[in-house]
């Protein structure tokens, strides 16, 4: 078997340090660049939050950072040093990766969260107690001796994430490590994960379609659309402040309306937004227009202007 | 044949040539099936259809082309392997490869895909990631052995072209059944036939055992 390169560690990164350093990363499939970071940083013991719809290339940014898919662009540094083509498996085995479904081995569950050690060819004295400690922590330390196929989902993710995390991961990458689970599953999993990311401070980029789950679990947001990074922030700042139109659309924030000051009187402005009656409108705008509108007829008999 | 003597002669020899003709064609056609499984390049589809043609090949077309090969002025006349066991494992060979390596990658392509990834995931080298996904189509696997060696050990035309059903040299148990039935000796023919048939009955008996307990190991 060929010896693995070892990857030069550099000086260990201190919470807050970059970990992880990405620069113009290009993934082009067929014509179309699906993906298209300028630049993004993953900071040492922070957890960053991927958010974004369907197809807008979340999956496929995540495997970059794994390096598992090959970007037709780009550089990737790792503690300050970039990764080229044969730093992959090396730089992989100081990763972790779940993935949204379990896929566990057809094996036994200890045999399950001991594969990623025996590739790196720990002990087994080592391996066995590593195990067990994330079988305990997870709560699945009855399920040692099992055969994964009969695991229920819950059960299964909870192997996967103990998969990943036995490993002592410099870099934890997870890709909807929740989407498959019941709603009541989903938040014990979560509380669970949380709880055991803080205690062991690792760092985190986390891709998910949930809004609540971005905003909690991240200490920072990045809104992918359509490939592209539009905004990358602190999830208050993300969710009250959104970059551009889409990004507020995506979150759901109310959006600014644009609009034209038409009249001012005695303190009541009046706005013409170009939109005709029965307009679809954010809730809260509608509101604000309508009372805008009753406080203008109210106040001096006229008639508002009808727009 | 005379009696008991000879039988046991033919039955081993037949299980001889079949095993290592199927020990052959496990070590091209597991790793060449892998491949086939695994590669994204262009040349994929080409060989994978190649492979498949393969696997229908006709016995007596694999004879000839040996023969030709082997006989005294062909290409591979010099190493003196016609009419020999060797020469018969050589065409075994030939057709029990490509049932090996085309249901090989059959098996391995029924995986789910993201369980590559999830391996080179965890840190996986490509040789850890290989004997992984083995395992985890041991059942196909095992059943491409089933074939691989069912396919010779009932095989006739290429044995016979390439053997020459010589006795106590290469006479296996499919061609003295034809050599016994075209004598008219229906009885040894059926008691040959009824050998050959618990052979492949015990050989595929083990396999099937061995797929059976794997899962829940």
């Amino acid at each position: 078997m060929a010896a693995v390169r070892p990857l030069d560690p550099g000086p260990a990164r201190r919470p807050g340090e970059v970990l992880l350093d990405v620069r113009d990363l290009v993934v082009i499939r067929g014509t179309r660049r699906i993906l298209e970071v300028d630049s993004l940083e993953i900071r040492a013991g922070q957890t960053l939050a991927v958010v974004g719809p369907n197809g807008a290339g979340k999956s496929t940014l995540l495997l970059s950072l794994a390096r598992l898919v090959r970007p037709d662009a780009g550089v990737v540094r790792f503690a300050g040093r970039p990764l080229g083509p044969g730093d992959d498996l090396a730089y992989r085995r100081r990763i972790g990766l779940v993935l949204p479904a379990p896929l566990l081995l057809s094996a036994s569950v200890f045999d399950n969260v001991a594969a990623g050690l025996r590739f790196r060819r720990v002990d087994a004295p080592e391996i066995r107690r590593r195990v067990e400690l994330w079988l305990e922590r997870l709560s699945i330390g009855h399920l040692r001796d099992r055969h994964a196929g009969g695991l229920s989902t819950g059960e299964a993710q909870r192997v996967s994430l103990a998969r990943a995390l036995v490993l002592d991961p410099e870099l934890l990458l997870l890709d909807e490590p929740f989407a498959s689970l019941d709603p009541g599953t989903r938040a014990e999993l979560t509380d669970d994960f949380e709880r055991l990311r803080r205690g062991t401070a690792t760092t985190c980029v986390i891709v998910t379609h949930d809004l609540n789950e971005a905003a909690r679990l991240g200490d920072r947001m990045a809104v992918l659309l359509e490939g592209r990074i539009r905004q990358c922030d602190v999830p208050a700042r993300v969710m009250a402040a959104p970059a551009d139109d889409e990004v507020a659309a995506f979150t759901g924030a109310p959006s600014g309306i644009r609009g034209r000051v038409v009249a001012s009187r005695g303190g009541l402005v009046v706005v013409d937004t170009g939109a005709a009656p029965g307009t679809d409108l954010p809730a809260r705008a509608e509101a604000l227009l309508d009372a805008a509108q009753q406080a203008a007829m109210g106040d001096d008999g006229d008639a508002a202007p009808d727009r | 044949m005379t009696g008991a003597g000879d039988l046991l002669e033919i039955t081993l020899l037949s299980l001889a040539v079949s095993g290592a003709a199927t020990a052959v064609s496990v070590l091209i056609g597991l790793p060449v099936g892998t491949w086939l499984a695994l590669t994204r390049t262009r040349t994929r589809h080409l060989a994978l259809s190649t492979v498949n043609t393969g696997m229908a090949l006709p016995p007596v077309v694999v004879g000839l082309v040996v023969a030709l090969l082997l006989w005294r002025s062909g290409i591979l006349g010099g190493l003196g392997l016609m009419y020999t066991p060797g020469a018969m494992v050589i065409a075994e060979v030939i057709i029990a490869t490509p049932v090996m390596a085309g249901l090989t990658a059959a098996g391995i392509g029924q995986l789910d895909p993201r369980l590559q990834i999830q391996l080179q995931g965890l840190g996986a080298s490509r040789w850890q990631m290989t004997r992984w996904l083995w395992r985890e189509a041991r059942m196909p696997l095992l059943a491409a052995l089933m074939a691989a060696f069912g396919s010779v050990i009932s095989e006739v035309g290429a044995a016979m072209m390439v053997g020459g059903n010589i006795a106590h040299q290469t006479r296996v148990l499919t061609t003295s059944i034809v050599l016994e039935t075209g004598r008219g000796e229906f009885g040894t023919a059926i008691t040959l036939g009824f050998v050959l048939l618990a052979l492949a009955f015990m050989v595929n008996g083990v396999l099937t055992w061995a797929q059976q307990r794997g899962p829940r190991s």
